[in-house]
């Protein structure tokens, strides 16, 4: 069988999908990203917590700011990217996107479960209740949801091909209907109070509070490009384990 | 292609009336859970009256999802979901006949029983015409998205517990706008919006559905 390729200036961007060429690539690549990501949250917690004035009305509690925002951004953004791989395996048929978009899942639920965790922890002492059915706490519950459906269907499925391309429509559906979701919790919060808590209350941010939380959603970038970098290796080591360049290694 | 369409949904209203009981389970499951709120949270009139949209919508939410695995299991085991695909006749198209088939089983009961449920809850009379209408507008497009978690989950092991992981996060719209339809009219809100904004789903869903329902079933048929 012929190599697809797919050459945009002279590069073959196909090379890489194989997960016999992607397997060195990602681990070359991770030590970067993930000294970037100890870097960046390592200064990204000092301008938090040395630099960034106290809030006046929030006290110190607001500081966990600098974790909450950049989870729940991450949990969001990397829906969308395993939806997008997702979605690629599907058109292209390559293996390596469906180990992408299983391998972005865990840290996808991971950051969700962070944003409603430190939102909670967050919520105590400023809203003084853990919870509130707000439009953003509920959509970010079902999209915590979706995740754990998307692992559980392809944890369910034996034979990883049907896994890989029933995980890929599953995504699909989800992420066609995130914004329906998003936009009907919204409705029926606002349509049944008026809003008496909201995100959006705090007061205009310091210069400084905003680097810091930058700072902190790089780190998140960066982390989860080296988590799931880590991740695809441990997947492609699973799934090709009687392959022959894997037994040359 | 319409002949094949209404010889679809003869052969499984067909089917099902020689399995009535199938039929029964679902509707009953609906009026006992219905009837449960009430023993939970006590027979206080207002509170009854108050809850009583987002119960029997919840009940129909968990009723429609019980009878979607039989959506394609028995034509999936005995080779029948093959044929299809295999027909000239578009796998969308099928399935859509499919999901309109198994709605009428399914579905249209429980919207036709729901006001006499709600009477139970003392809801307003008032209410109950746009009770039935919201559910109308509905319990089709549950049928619809389900299907899609139906046909993802064919033949997989533990496929009841997995379908209703899959598929309820999806249905919170559905729900959100059925009783909030409801509620509004309640106190005296207009709710052309819920209902419009439900005909809307169920429109894009007709659209959509039955394309990712062949993927799906594809998928699980290889």
């Amino acid at each position: 069988m012929s190599q697809p390729s797919l050459v945009v200036g002279n590069v073959n961007w196909f090379k890489y999908a194989s997960p016999q060429s992607f397997y060195p690539l990602a681990g070359a690549m991770i030590p970067w990203f993930a000294w970037a990501a100890a870097a960046l949250c390592a200064a990204g917690l000092y301008v938090g917590f040395f630099v960034a004035p106290t809030d006046h009305q929030q006290g110190e509690s607001y500081r966990i700011i600098f974790i909450h925002v950049p989870a729940a951004w991450m949990s969001m953004f990397l829906y969308l990217v395993m939806a997008f791989w997702a979605g690629v395996g599907l058109v292209f048929n390559t293996r390596l996107s469906h180990m992408m978009a299983s391998a972005l899942a865990p840290t996808g639920a991971l950051f969700t479960f962070l944003a409603l965790w430190t939102g909670s922890l967050w919520g105590k002492p400023t809203w003084g209740t853990w919870w509130v059915w707000d439009a953003r706490l509920t959509s970010e519950l079902i999209l915590l949801f979706l995740y754990f459906g998307f692992m559980a269907l392809k944890a369910a499925i034996d034979d990883p091909r049907r896994a890989d391309r029933a995980g890929a429509v599953l995504a699909l559906v989800g992420v066609v209907n995130i914004p329906i979701i998003y936009y009907s919790v919204e409705w029926w919060n606002t349509l049944h109070q008026g809003a008496s808590v909201s995100l959006t209350r705090a007061p205009t941010m310091a210069a400084t509070m905003l680097t810091g939380m930058l700072l902190m959603a790089l780190a998140a970038w960066m982390y989860s490009i080296a988590a799931s970098l880590h991740r695809v290796r441990s997947v492609i080591l699973e799934r090709e384990r009687g392959a022959d360049w894997l037994r040359a290694l | 292609m319409l002949t094949a369409l209404r010889c679809v949904i003869r052969r499984d209203l067909l089917l099902a009336m020689r399995r009535r009981s199938d039929v029964a389970t679902a509707l009953l499951f609906f009026v006992i859970v219905v009837s449960l709120f009430p023993l939970g949270v006590g027979p206080e009139p207002n509170l009854l009256r108050e809850i009583a949209p987002g119960v029997i919508w919840v009940a129909a939410l968990l009723a429609s999802m019980l009878s979607l695995s039989r959506l394609f299991a028995a034509d999936f085991a005995d080779g029948t979901l093959e044929q299809m695909i295999l027909s000239a006749t578009p796998l969308g198209a099928i399935v859509a006949a499919k999901v309109v088939a198994h709605w009428l089983v399914s579905g249209l009961p429980l919207v036709l029983i729901a006001p006499v449920l709600a009477l139970q809850f003392d809801l307003a009379q008032p209410l109950l015409p746009v009770l039935t209408v919201s559910l109308l507008l509905g319990t089709p497009v549950l049928s619809l998205i389900g299907a899609i978690g139906a046909a993802l989950t064919l033949g997989v092991r533990g496929s009841g517990v997995l379908l209703s992981l899959l598929v309820l996060p999806l249905y919170v719209p559905v729900l959100i706008m059925g009783a909030g339809a409801v509620e509004a009219a309640a106190v005296g809100l207009d709710n052309a919006g819920h209902l419009l904004l439900l005909a809307a789903f169920l429109v894009g869903a007709a659209a959509f559905a039955p394309w990712a329902i062949s993927a799906a079933l594809r998928i699980s048929m290889e």
